[in-house]
């Protein structure tokens, strides 16, 4: 289905209806010059405000360590529901998520909530686990209650040019999902160029994904500006072949407030103000959503407030 | 849309107040504008012998700033005596070492008052105080680093030449980048041992002045720089002065040509930077997205004011449409305004005149038959304003295809092969820049062996530094500024002693 012929750019994707999608090239140089420029845009005030207010809708708060039990798992959902507890304007966050054996205290904790349960499935992070155990996953999780799946691309099929496989796995993972929404996870940082990092994306895209996503947040080398606009790139041109919209999902070391609204600048400016829903654009984290915390109450009080006043999980 | 999903009411305001990017002004207090000026010489500031003075104005409100003096030909002959003066007391004799802690001083000097240099700069001038913060102040200190590194290596310059510095020089500058352009010309002048008669562009004089306060700051012999404002003809009585050795100028081809008319059979050194009417060659191959920003900040960068923009875009005709469309989509994105606002992308016109003069090429080309485009962009009530503006329906010869518009306007033709591309890049008396997108490699090198012109960008365009010459062939001027390259026209060539 993939043909590789002429310039790197000529790569045809087909999509399981058979219709070919058109991948086209990126270059670097110039790629990272416009997301340094875009991350840098100065958003003061009311911008900064309303910006800190709708990156807190669009985050996925998330915990994947070994280590997590139900006891954490509850009190990130009730971080979730309520970001500051002093505050109650602050509005809830998208998601939370979790490892699948922990989707179901996660489900009980929001039931009543606008917060959807999120899962990563499909042998989270590495994805070297067979397509069957894998598509197992996904459908345990969802019937656990997960209204939303984060699969990993297969990097393995990709990097070694077996193109069809990876585009399979994922229609076939987006079948297994039903009703719940489809996140793909690239793992950008494992993809070694722009170039890999749009074709991943088009796959992705072009086999059934609800949204694409950078990384798993086990790697240094996470989401980042360049990164973000070859992707949000990526799915402006999809649209524009295909006439489907898909939602974008930035994880991995995004930890500030400046750092979200730099990425909010990159999709403002790159898909235009309709893709800043959440249903169209994540931000995949943790700790970023103390620190929006902070800043908001900067806003109101004009005070800094100290890190260890806000609840942790 | 296929998939149009539901959206919050609030979400939608959320994400139309965050985009909007409330304004974020860069404080002007930073600078403190004297309300009149006098010329530097001899390492004072002085009133002009006649006494005459024009206003400077601010472009992006049409206020005044300052009273800048008017220097003739009686302040001419004054600055250069004072500049022969320094090279003969010491300057060219100096050690080289010495030479070369002057000018890192200098450098590291514009580093520390950087702000206050971009601020002053976007006042003066009008350009988005984006580009005088992060391009033309830290590629002026990289100027002033780079040929101070220079001051004690000369003999190894030149491979079998010997080196000793020429004397006077004579630096007309521009008023597009007026302190990136003084360092281009002091910087390697100095560090080559010469002594430095500097004319600023009459409505950007503000920022060379200050220069003047940051030599004197970095105590420099008096005399090593003079600053002797005014307009054309003082330019033009420092240009013909005969106690000038070189005459360095940037500029407009009609006044290069009248300088290299004066300077010629006189014996003394000339160079040129003149006007550019760019070439852009996009493929169809190329990375579209890349290409359009490639394609923004070659016209719109600093309105358009740039020598080497890449005003005539030529683009492969399978993909015209669709570039196109994506340009004015792009176009939509620029915003227009307060060169203040960190968030500002095109700033004001640098002048009444220049925007009289674009707007007359903008007309001129309507009524030519040409299809004009501009985006949609708010303009503030008061100050010199223009739309980032594309031109199309064009056949090649209308004016604006053939002049240089130095202003936010791109004209647009096709191709169709890499012959009639060339041929139609090189369809110019100028050959200052070009640039070309595609992914395949050999044909970059097949396209840049035969664009006409002094400096080829593939792949990116604008991108300057210190170590790499800078000029341009036919009539966009000869010599080269900046590099090894450069040096070589300050420096007076003989050949070693074996």
């Amino acid at each position: 289905m993939a043909t590789l012929a002429g310039a790197p750019g000529a790569l045809t994707i087909e999509r399981p209806d058979g219709q070919p999608v058109h991948v086209g090239p990126v270059d670097a140089f110039a790629l990272e010059t416009r997301a340094k420029r875009l991350a840098s845009r100065s958003v003061k005030r009311e911008s900064k405000r309303a910006g800190l207010l709708l990156a807190t809708t669009c985050i996925d708060l998330t915990t994947l360590e070994g280590g997590d039990t139900p006891g954490k798992v509850r009190a990130l959902c009730a971080r979730a529901t309520r970001p500051d507890p002093d505050d109650l304007t602050v509005p809830p966050v998208a998601a939370v998520c979790v490892y699948p054996a922990l989707v179901a205290v996660a489900r009980e904790a929001l039931q009543g909530t606008s917060v959807r349960v999120a899962s990563v499935a499909g042998s989270f992070p590495a994805g070297q686990a067979s397509i069957d155990e894998r598509l197992h996953e996904i459908r345990a999780a969802v019937a656990d209650g997960a209204d939303e799946i984060d699969i990993v691309l297969n990097r393995n099929a990709l990097l070694a040019g077996r193109l069809e496989v990876v585009r399979d796995e994922v229609a076939a993972s987006k079948e297994a999902c039903g009703h719940a929404h489809l996140k793909t996870i690239l793992e950008t940082g494992e993809l070694g160029s722009y170039e890999m990092i749009r074709r991943a994306s088009f796959i992705a895209m072009a086999a059934g994904s609800d949204m694409i996503k950078t990384s798993t947040g086990k790697l240094p080398s996470a989401a980042t500006p360049p990164v973000a606009l070859c992707m949000a790139e990526a799915i402006r041109d999809f649209e524009q072949q295909t006439g489907e919209a898909v939602g974008l999902k930035l994880a991995g070391g995004i930890r500030r407030s400046k750092q979200a609204l730099g990425y909010l600048a990159i999709i403002a400016e790159t898909l235009g103000t309709r893709w800043l829903t959440p249903e169209r654009f994540r931000l995949g984290a943790s700790s970023l959503l103390n620190d929006i915390v902070l800043q908001l109450r900067f806003q109101t009080t004009g005070r800094y407030g100290r890190p260890g006043d806000l609840p942790v999980d | 849309m296929t998939t149009a999903r539901s959206q919050t009411g609030t979400g939608e305001n959320l994400a139309e107040t965050f985009s909007e990017y409330v304004p974020s002004v860069e404080a002007r207090d930073i600078v403190s504008i004297k309300p009149r000026y006098g010329l530097l010489i001899g390492g004072e500031e002085r009133e002009p012998l006649q006494g005459g003075a024009f206003a400077t104005i601010e472009p992006s409100s049409g206020d005044h700033l300052a009273e800048i003096s008017e220097g003739t030909q009686a302040d001419v002959d004054e600055a250069v005596a004072a500049a022969r003066g320094a090279f003969e007391a010491g300057w060219r004799d100096l050690a080289p070492r010495v030479r070369a802690k002057y000018i890192f001083r200098l450098a590291r000097l514009i580093q520390d008052r950087a702000r206050e240099l971009a601020v002053l700069e976007s006042i003066d001038g009008g350009k988005p105080i984006r580009e005088s913060r992060d391009i033309d102040i830290p590629l002026s200190a990289a100027h002033f680093f780079y040929h101070a590194g220079w001051a004690d290596k000369l003999e190894y310059a030149v491979p079998g030449m010997r080196t000793a510095p020429l004397g006077v020089m004579g630096q007309i500058i521009p008023w597009n980048f007026p302190v990136l352009m003084a360092a281009w010309k002091m910087a390697p002048a100095l560090a080559c041992g010469n002594t430095v008669v500097l004319k600023p562009a009459e409505t950007t004089s503000l920022t060379a002045l200050l220069l003047g306060e940051i030599v004197q700051e970095a105590d420099l012999p008096p005399g090593v720089l003079n600053i002797v404002t005014g307009a054309g003809e003082t330019g033009a009585a420092l240009a013909a002065h005969p106690g000038v050795d070189k005459v360095a100028f940037t500029g407009s081809t009609a006044v290069g040509k009248k300088i290299a008319r004066q300077v010629a059979g006189t014996g003394r050194r000339l160079t040129l930077e003149l006007g550019g009417k760019g070439a852009h060659v996009v493929f169809d191959d190329a990375a579209l997205d890349q290409a359009i920003e490639g394609i923004v900040d070659a016209i719109f960068f600093n309105q358009g004011h740039v020598c080497c923009a890449g005003s005539r875009l030529l683009v492969q005709e399978g993909i015209a449409d669709h570039l196109l469309g994506r340009l004015k989509q792009r176009m939509e994105l620029l915003r227009v305004g307060d060169p203040l606002d960190k968030n500002t992308d095109v700033g004001a016109i640098n002048s009444h005149a220049q925007l009289q003069r674009i707007t007359e090429f903008v007309e001129g080309a309507e009524s030519e038959g040409c299809a004009i485009h501009q985006s949609g962009a708010p303009l503030p009530e008061r100050g010199f304003w223009f739309r980032p503006t594309l031109v199309t329906g064009l056949g090649g010869s209308e004016r604006i295809a053939r002049e240089e518009v130095f202003g936010p306007v791109l004209t647009v033709q096709t191709f169709r092969t890499e012959a009639e591309a060339v041929a139609k890049a090189n369809a110019t008396r100028y050959g200052l820049s070009a640039g070309v997108w595609t992914e395949k490699g050999s044909r970059i090198l097949w396209m840049t062996q035969r664009l006409k012109a002094g400096v080829v960008w593939a792949n990116t365009f604008n991108q300057f530094d210190a170590a790499s010459p800078f000029g341009g062939v036919r009539e966009s001027g000869f010599g080269r500024e900046g590099g090894r390259q450069g040096l070589e026209e300050y420096l007076q060539l003989e050949p070693a002693a074996k």
